[in-house]
């Protein structure tokens, strides 16, 4: 094609914003031969500095051939009449098959026509002949551009891919270790539900058959969310499992899961977490608070009695604390319901909470629900609650039903 | 939610006691910043660290791991953390957590100065 020759190099103020120092390689299709040398000669100093490397194919079929050999060419520039696959041929090609190459078109002065339809074929712009190199330069610089933004963005969302990643990790790793049946026999029967909120919590819940007359139930809840949380999560549920398996009283467990917790502790990461056994034969429920919400017993009757504190602290800070231990004695037909401040801390309108008084009048309405009626009934009602606000932490409730001895 | 909160941080001097006074939500979203300010302040200071909880409507459990973060770095040097004015509901977090046997919590900036 014929070009007009220009004496001075091709220079404009702006510079392309090359990608991190990285040469940005352009592929010029043309079946002018003399272009080549005349793009090399006025991009000599930007082709000098490693800015731009030029590649050069002489018609549509030989640029897809190039462009299938090279992944690193980032801007096809195009003549349009040649032979064996034209300019418009190409582009269409090009918007199919390679969607993130940048491509300008070069076609005849005033010629709409073909102008359009390079458009219409996703074309990012277009020069005309002859071609002013300083012109052409803007163009380039200005499409180069355009892809370093369009690169960015896709980095963002890849970050962005690679965090809902990691937060599908920690939702896996806190689903995997809840309970998958709830243990009931003829004197009780359990049942315990977790809801994760987006940016997983550390919520969890566990039961332990110790023998045939007692179980063992217990719920944490880990200060912060995401992975570390859901770590510091498992590693509590384990210590409380492998110490309350050999039917250690909740005290001890408490003690024990706290002292190892506390070791090296650096971020004071910590977990408040209830562990109760109840004795079936007896009725006893023996139990230690390490600084969690006070579960509730609810009586046949519909009475509501948070259980008392036994006076201790969250596990993972303080090495060394003794816990103590309290019993209640449960009648048959009771239920205790256990939870996390997900449920009461959950915002209705106006940001006001859920709160206890709502649940424990909700609690005192449960009559004679099932262990799973329990739980979703106050699912339901915190979620009613809550309406369209986002969940901000994990839902946790847990019930169990006393049948009598 | 945590997205969107706010927490603004004010701060006096009382001799060699630093007080910070926060303002909104210590939750998931603010225990980040609150973190870095408050370990700033400790590093810039020299005596006790007070925390005012005046103006604080609500704390989440990543906001009280801040504080038992700040609380150890204190004690590595010899120092004290405090913290004062409390509404209610925030003490009753401190009060079930046990928290408030571990970290010292008085009814007002004043005391909570005399005792830094």
């Amino acid at each position: 094609m014929p070009v007009e020759m220009e004496e001075n190099e091709a220079t404009t103020a702006e510079t392309a914003s090359s990608f991190d120092g990285e040469a940005i390689k352009i592929l010029v299709v043309d079946d002018e031969v003399d272009l080549e040398a005349l793009v090399r000669q006025k991009f000599r100093r930007r082709i000098r500095r490693n800015e731009l490397v030029f590649d050069f194919a002489h018609n549509g079929q030989e640029a897809i051939d190039k462009l299938d050999q090279d992944d690193d060419i980032s801007m096809v520039i195009s003549d349009i009449n040649m032979p064996v696959m034209d300019g418009l041929a190409l582009l269409k090609q090009l918007n199919e098959t390679k969607p993130n190459i940048r491509s300008v078109i070069v076609s005849a002065y005033g010629d709409m026509n073909n102008i359009r339809t390079a458009m219409n074929r996703g074309a990012f712009d277009f020069v005309t002949k002859p071609i002013d190199f300083t012109d052409l330069e803007i163009t380039i610089d200005k499409t180069l551009k355009h892809l370093a933004l369009v690169r960015e963005a896709l980095s963002n969302r890849d970050q962005l891919v690679a965090l809902s990643h990691e937060l599908d990790v920690a939702r896996d790793m806190q689903a995997s270790v809840l309970p998958r049946s709830f243990p009931s026999t003829d004197h009780y029967k359990t049942h315990g539900l977790m809801i994760p909120a987006k940016e997983v919590g550390g919520d969890f819940y566990d039961f332990f058959t110790l023998d045939e007359d007692r179980i063992g139930v217990a719920i944490g809840d880990v200060s912060g969310k995401g992975i570390p949380a859901a770590l510091f999560m498992m590693a509590c549920r384990t210590l409380l499992r492998s110490r309350a398996l050999e039917g250690g009283a909740p005290d001890e467990c408490l003690r024990y899961v706290n002292d190892l917790l506390s070791e090296d502790n650096e971020n004071c990461m910590f977990v408040t977490l209830f562990y109760g056994v109840l004795d079936t034969r007896s009725g006893a429920f023996h139990y230690c608070n390490g600084g969690h919400n006070p579960p509730r017993l609810v009586h046949k009757d519909g009475e509501v009695v948070p259980m008392p504190t036994t006076r201790d602290v969250a596990l993972g800070v303080l090495p060394g604390h003794a816990f103590n231990r309290d019993t209640l004695q449960i009648r048959a037909d009771d239920t205790l319901f256990l939870y996390t401040d997900g449920v009461t801390e959950a915002e209705g309108p106006g940001s006001e909470e859920f709160g206890e008084e709502r649940l424990d009048s909700l609690l005192a309405r449960i009559d004679q629900a099932d262990c799973e009626g329990v739980t979703s009934l106050v699912l339901d009602h915190v979620r009613e609650f809550a309406g369209d606000n986002p969940q901000s932490d994990d839902i946790t409730c847990v019930a169990v039903r006393y049948h009598g001895s | 939610m945590a997205n969107g909160s706010v927490l603004d941080l004010s701060t006096e001097t009382d001799g060699d006691t630093t007080v910070v006074i926060p303002t909104g939500r210590i939750d998931g979203s603010t225990a980040s910043p609150f973190q870095e300010a408050l370990l700033k302040l400790i590093e810039e200071g020299k005596g006790s660290l007070v925390v005012d909880f005046e103006n604080i409507e609500y704390i989440s459990s990543a906001g009280l791991r801040v504080l038992l973060l700040a609380a150890k770095q204190l004690q590595a040097g010899g120092r004290k953390i405090v913290l004062c004015a409390m509404r209610d509901h925030i003490a009753e977090v401190f009060k079930i957590s046990g928290f408030s046997e571990i970290l010292a919590i008085h009814p007002t900036r004043q005391d909570a100065i005399n005792a830094g």
